[in-house]
C-alpha cells in the first residue's frame, strides 16, 4: 500500500473566537497523485480544512488543534506557513489578491525571489512555467490587462514555480464565467496528469468541477466528513441534496424523472454516462410535464436605442445595443468579463454618457438627467455590499438616501420601516451592520436602494461567491420583492443556474454587441451563442439529446418549470411550518 | 484616466539605465544642488537637466499638472524670502546696490535679486530630475534599487505594492462614488462644496473597509508564497549594471565632487559676482 501524502487522524480544530469546534474528528487519507474535491456549504469547514494544509492554521489563524495531521511526512504546524509553501501551493479564490507584483513575469517569480534565488535561475524557471501554462506572450503585462482566465493561469504559475507536491485550490471558480471556469478545470486536470501532482479543490460548484475526472469527493457538513466516495457513488446517493449542495442539473432532472441512478452507469459526466436504463423514465416524464404559462406585460418601461459607447474612441465597449424592457420583468444580462455588461449598466445609470443612441425611461429620453436624478428611478446595487455600506446601524444605512434628500425624519422612519419589513430585516433594524452575515448585508444594500422607490433595480452579480443555500436565499428574496413591489429587475450575472431558474429573459453580450435576446433556456441550449458569450451549454441539453428528445430547449424549459413548482411548494411548506 | 508622473515604458538611453544608477544619480544630483549656491554650477546643471529631459522622451502632459503646482509654491517661496528677509542677498554677498525703493523698509537690491535668482534656478535643477526619475524608472526596479542601496526589502516592496494597487483603488473609488451618487448623494459640482466634503464619508468608509479586506487577502497571499521568510531576496526586475551604468555613475560622482570643489574653492557656498 502506498503511503498517504496527506493524513488527518482524529483531527479537530476550534477557532479561538468560537465555542464549538469547526472541524470534528476528521479522519482522511489522500494519496500522491490523487485529485480530491472538498465540497460542502459555506461554514461546513471545508476552507478550514484547506487552511490546515497550508498552515495558515495555526500559522496566521489561531485556535485549538487536537489529533494529528501529516502532510508529506511533516507537521504543518511545526513547519509554518513558509515551510509549507514549498510543499503545498495555494491558489486563492480572489485572483486579484493573489496577483501581487506589477507584471506577470514578476508575479511568477515572486515566490522564488523570496527564496533569494539568483536572477539567472529566476529567468529560466519563469520561462519554463510560462511555457507550460501558455502565458509566455503575457510576461510583460500588468494585472489589469489580463482576463479572468489568464489571471487564474498566472496564479497557478506563481505557486507552480516552487515545484510543490500538492496544489490547493480555494474556490477556484467563484469569480469566473462558466466557459473560463471550464477551461480552468481542464487546465488543472492536465497539470495533474502530467506532473503527478496531488490536487485538492475546495468548491461547492460540483457540476463544474466534475467536468473532468475527480478521484474522490469529500463532503463536509458541520465540521464532519459525511461522505468520502467516488463521484459516481456520490451522485447516486442523496448526500448532496440533504446537505444543501447543488447536484449537477442532469442528475436532478434524472431523479425528478424517477430514475434510480446506479454507479455502474458512470453518472460523473453526462457525455460519457450510460443513459439507456433511464431513457424511458425521462421520456415519460417529459411528456407528462406541462409548461406553465408565464404572464407577460406589454407596458415598456425602459428602451435602449442604438446605444454606442467607447472609452478610448477606438474600441466600442458597447456597440449599437438596442432592446426594450417590459415593466415587472426580471431579466439577466450575461457575457464574459469585458463584454460590455457593466458598461451598459453604467450608461443606463448615467455614470458614463453614451456616444450615440438614446435611453428612454417610460418613453422619455433621460440623457439630460444627472446620476442622482436617474438614481431616484433606476436603483443600482453593487456586487460587494461592503462597497456601499457607510453607516453603522441598519436603519441609518437604509435611510441615508432619504436623509440626504432632505425628507422629514418621520417620513424617513416610516419608509425605512416599511422597506425593512418587505426585506425581512425589520427585527434587526437597530442592529449594527457589522453583526450581519454577507447575505444579510446584501439585503441591507438592496433595502437602502428600494427605500428610494425606484422603478428599475439593477443588481450587479447578486449571488457572486455564494453557495447554493445562500444563493437560493438571496434569489428567493429578490423574487419576493419583485412580487411585492412590481419592480423591474435587471441582473448582471455569470451564473447560469440563476439565469435558468429565476429569470424570464436573457440578453447575451459579446464584444459590446447584443448577440441574443431570448428565453434563458433558448440561450443556454444554443451552442454558438454560448461559445461567444463564454457561457456553458446546460447539461440538460446533452441529457435530452441522449434520451432522444430532439427539442432540448423545450425539455429544459419544462424541467425548470417543474423545478420552480417544487421549490415554491417547498417554500410554502416551510412558511406553513413557521 | 489620470496618469500623472507615472512610469512609461519607452526605448531611450535613460530608460535602459538600471534603476540603481538612476537612483544614485538622482540622490547625488539633488544633494549637489542643495549644497551649492554657485551660479556657474547651477547653470551647467540646468542645461544638463534640460538635455536629459529631452533625451528621456518625457512628455509635457505627463508632468504639466505637477509642474504647475510646484511653480505656484515656488512663486510663494520667492516672494516670501523677499518679504521676510529683503536684505538676505546683501548679507550674503557683503555689499548693497539699491535699485528701486518700494515702501517702508523694502528696497530691491541687485544682491537680493541675484540671490533669489539662484534660489529659482536651484528649483529648476531639481524639478526635471524628479520628473525624469519617476517617468523613466520601472517601480519594481526602483524597489529593487532601493533594496540594493541598503533599504530593507520589506520597506522597498511595500512601495512597489502601493504602486501596484493605486489603479485598483482608483477604480474602486470611482465605482463607489457612482453608486452613492445614484443613491442621491450628489458628489458632482452640482452640490455645494461643504455638502460634498460632508458626504465624502459615504465613499471613504466603504473604500477603507474594502481596502482593508484587500490588504488581508494580499498579505495572506504574500505569506503563502514565502514573503518575509529570508533576510535577503532577489529581484526579477533588477537590471545588471552595464558599461553605460558605470560610466554614468562615474560621471555623477566626479561631477558632484567637481561642483563642490568649485563651489567651496573661495571658502563660501556662494558665487559672488559683486566683488
Amino acid at each position: 500500500m502506498r503511503e498517504p501524502i496527506i493524513e488527518f487522524k482524529d483531527f479537530s480544530f476550534k477557532y479561538k473566537s468560537q465555542k464549538e469546534p469547526t472541524l470534528k474528528n476528521i479522519n482522511l487519507k489522500i494519496y500522491p497523485g490523487e485529485k480530491i474535491l472538498f465540497a460542502g456549504r459555506s461554514g461546513c469547514g471545508k476552507s478550514t480544512l484547506a487552511h490546515c494544509l497550508n498552515a495558515l492554521i495555526p500559522g496566521s489563524i489561531q485556535g485549538d488543534i487536537s489529533g494529528n495531521l501529516r502532510v508529506c511526512g511533516n507537521d504543518p504546524g511545526k513547519l509554518g506557513v513558509f515551510g509549507m509553501s514549498k510543499i503545498v501551493g495555494t491558489v486563492l479564490q480572489d485572483t486579484d489578491g493573489q496577483f501581487i507584483a506589477l507584471t506577470v513575469a514578476e508575479d511568477l517569480a515572486f515566490a522564488l525571489e523570496n527564496e533569494n534565488t539568483p536572477q539567472d535561475e529566476l529567468f529560466e524557471k519563469v520561462g519554463d512555467v510560462a511555457k507550460k501554462l501558455d502565458i509566455s506572450d503575457l510576461l510583460e503585462c500588468a494585472p489589469g490587462e489580463l482576463s479572468g482566465g489568464q489571471k487564474q493561469r498566472v496564479s497557478l504559475g506563481g505557486v507552480m514555480v516552487c515545484d510543490v507536491k500538492i496544489l490547493l485550490f480555494d474556490e477556484p471558480l467563484a469569480n469566473l464565467d462558466p466557459a473560463t471556469g471550464k477551461r480552468t478545470i481542464e487546465l488543472m486536470d492536465d497539470l495533474c496528469k502530467n506532473d503527478d501532482m496531488t490536487v485538492v479543490i475546495v468548491e461547492h460548484r460540483i457540476e463544474d468541477v466534475l467536468h473532468r475526472d475527480i478521484d474522490r469527493v469529500v463532503v463536509l457538513s458541520e465540521g464532519e466528513i459525511v461522505a468520502d466516495m467516488t463521484p459516481d457513488e456520490l451522485l447516486c446517493s442523496d448526500v448532496l441534496s440533504t446537505h444543501g449542495i447543488r447536484e449537477p442539473l442532469y442528475i436532478t432532472a434524472l431523479k425528478a424523472a424517477g430514475a434510480d441512478i446506479t454507479p455502474d452507469t458512470h453518472p460523473q459526466h453526462i457525455e460519457s454516462m450510460l443513459i439507456d436504463p433511464y431513457k424511458e423514465n425521462v421520456i415519460q416524464w417529459f411528456h407528462k410535464t406541462e409548461r406553465q404559462k408565464s404572464e407577460t406585460c406589454d407596458d415598456t418601461i425602459l428602451e435602449i436605442e442604438n446605444l454606442c459607447f467607447s472609452y478610448d474612441g477606438i474600441n466600442k465597449t458597447v456597440d449599437n445595443a438596442s432592446f426594450k424592457v417590459k415593466r415587472g420583468e426580471l431579466f439577466a444580462l450575461v457575457g464574459k468579463n469585458g463584454a460590455g455588461k457593466s458598461t451598459l449598466s453604467s450608461l443606463i445609470c448615467g455614470f458614463n454618457k453614451p456616444n450615440t443612441g438614446r435611453i428612454l425611461l417610460e418613453g422619455a429620453d433621460i440623457a439630460e438627467l444627472s446620476i442622482k436624478e436617474r438614481g431616484e428611478r433606476i436603483g443600482y446595487v453593487m456586487q460587494n455590499p461592503n462597497q456601499m455600506i457607510s453607516k453603522t446601524m441598519i436603519s441609518e444605512e437604509v435611510g441615508l438616501g432619504l436623509f440626504v434628500k432632505g425628507v422629514p425624519q418621520d417620513e424617513i422612519t416610516r419608509r425605512v420601516n416599511e422597506t425593512l419589513k418587505i426585506c425581512g430585516l425589520y427585527p434587526y433594524r437597530n442592529w449594527p451592520i457589522s453583526a450581519l452575515s454577507f447575505g444579510q448585508k446584501k439585503r441591507v444594500t438592496i433595502a437602502s436602494i428600494l427605500v428610494m422607490k425606484p422603478e428599475i433595480l439593477i443588481l450587479d452579480e447578486p449571488t457572486a461567491g455564494q453557495d447554493y443555500a445562500h444563493y437560493t436565499d438571496i434569489m428567493e428574496f429578490i423574487l419576493k420583492i419583485k412580487k411585492a413591489l412590481g419592480i423591474t429587475i435587471m441582473m448582471i450575472t455569470h451564473d447560469m443556474h440563476l439565469m435558468l431558474e429565476y429569470t424570464d429573459r436573457c440578453i447575451a453580450m459579446a464584444d459590446g454587441q447584443l448577440i441574443m435576446d431570448a428565453k434563458p433556456f433558448d440561450v443556454l441550449t444554443d451552442e454558438a451563442i454560448c461559445d461567444r458569450a463564454y457561457l456553458k451549454k446546460t447539461s440538460l441539453y446533452e441529457l435530452s439529446l441522449k434520451c432522444g428528445i430532439d427539442d432540448p430547449s423545450e425539455f429544459t424549459a419544462r424541467f425548470i418549470d417543474d423545478e420552480r413548482r417544487r421549490r415554491k411548494e417547498a417554500c410554502d411548506e416551510q412558511n406553513d411550518i413557521l | 484616466m489620470n496618469r500623472m508622473i507615472s512610469y512609461e515604458n519607452k526605448d531611450t538611453p535613460i530608460h535602459k539605465l538600471s534603476g540603481f544608477t538612476k537612483l544614485v544619480f538622482f540622490l547625488l544630483w539633488c544633494i549637489t544642488s542643495a549644497i551649492t549656491f554657485d551660479t556657474r554650477v547651477l547653470v551647467v546643471m540646468i542645461i544638463m537637466g534640460a538635455m536629459i529631459y529631452i533625451i528621456s522622451g518625457t512628455k509635457w502632459e505627463q508632468v504639466s499638472g505637477v509642474f504647475a503646482i510646484i511653480m505656484f509654491f515656488m512663486v510663494l517661496n520667492i516672494l516670501g524670502i523677499f518679504f521676510f528677509s529683503p536684505y538676505e542677498g546683501c548679507k550674503i554677498y557683503g555689499s548693497r546696490t539699491d535699485l528701486l525703493h518700494l515702501f517702508g523698509n523694502y528696497t530691491i537690491t541687485s544682491e537680493q535679486l541675484f540671490y533669489e535668482f539662484n534660489v529659482l534656478i536651484k528649483y529648476f535643477t531639481v524639478i526635471p530630475s524628479i520628473f525624469i526619475f519617476l517617468t523613466t524608472t520601472d517601480p519594481s526596479e526602483l524597489a529593487a534599487s532601493l533594496n540594493r542601496i541598503g533599504i530593507p526589502y520589506t520597506a522597498a516592496y511595500s512601495l512597489e505594492i502601493t504602486l501596484r494597487y493605486i489603479p485598483d483603488v482608483q477604480d474602486e473609488f470611482r465605482r463607489i462614488k457612482n453608486a452613492q451618487e445614484a443613491r442621491g448623494i450628489e458628489m458632482s459640482s452640482k452640490g455645494s462644496l461643504l455638502y460634498r466634503i460632508k458626504n465624502t464619508a459615504v465613499i471613504i468608509f466603504p473604500l477603507l473597509f474594502s481596502s482593508m479586506d484587500r490588504i488581508e487577502v494580499v498579505s495572506n497571499a504574500m505569506e503563502l508564497r514565502g514573503f518575509g521568510k529570508k533576510k535577503k531576496r532577489s529581484w526579477y526586475s533588477q537590471k545588471k549594471l552595464t558599461a553605460m551604468d558605470f560610466a554614468t555613475l562615474a560621471f555623477i560622482i566626479l561631477f558632484s565632487i567637481g561642483s563642490l570643489v568649485l563651489t567651496f574653492a573661495d571658502g563660501s557656498r556662494f558665487y559672488n559676482p559683486f566683488i
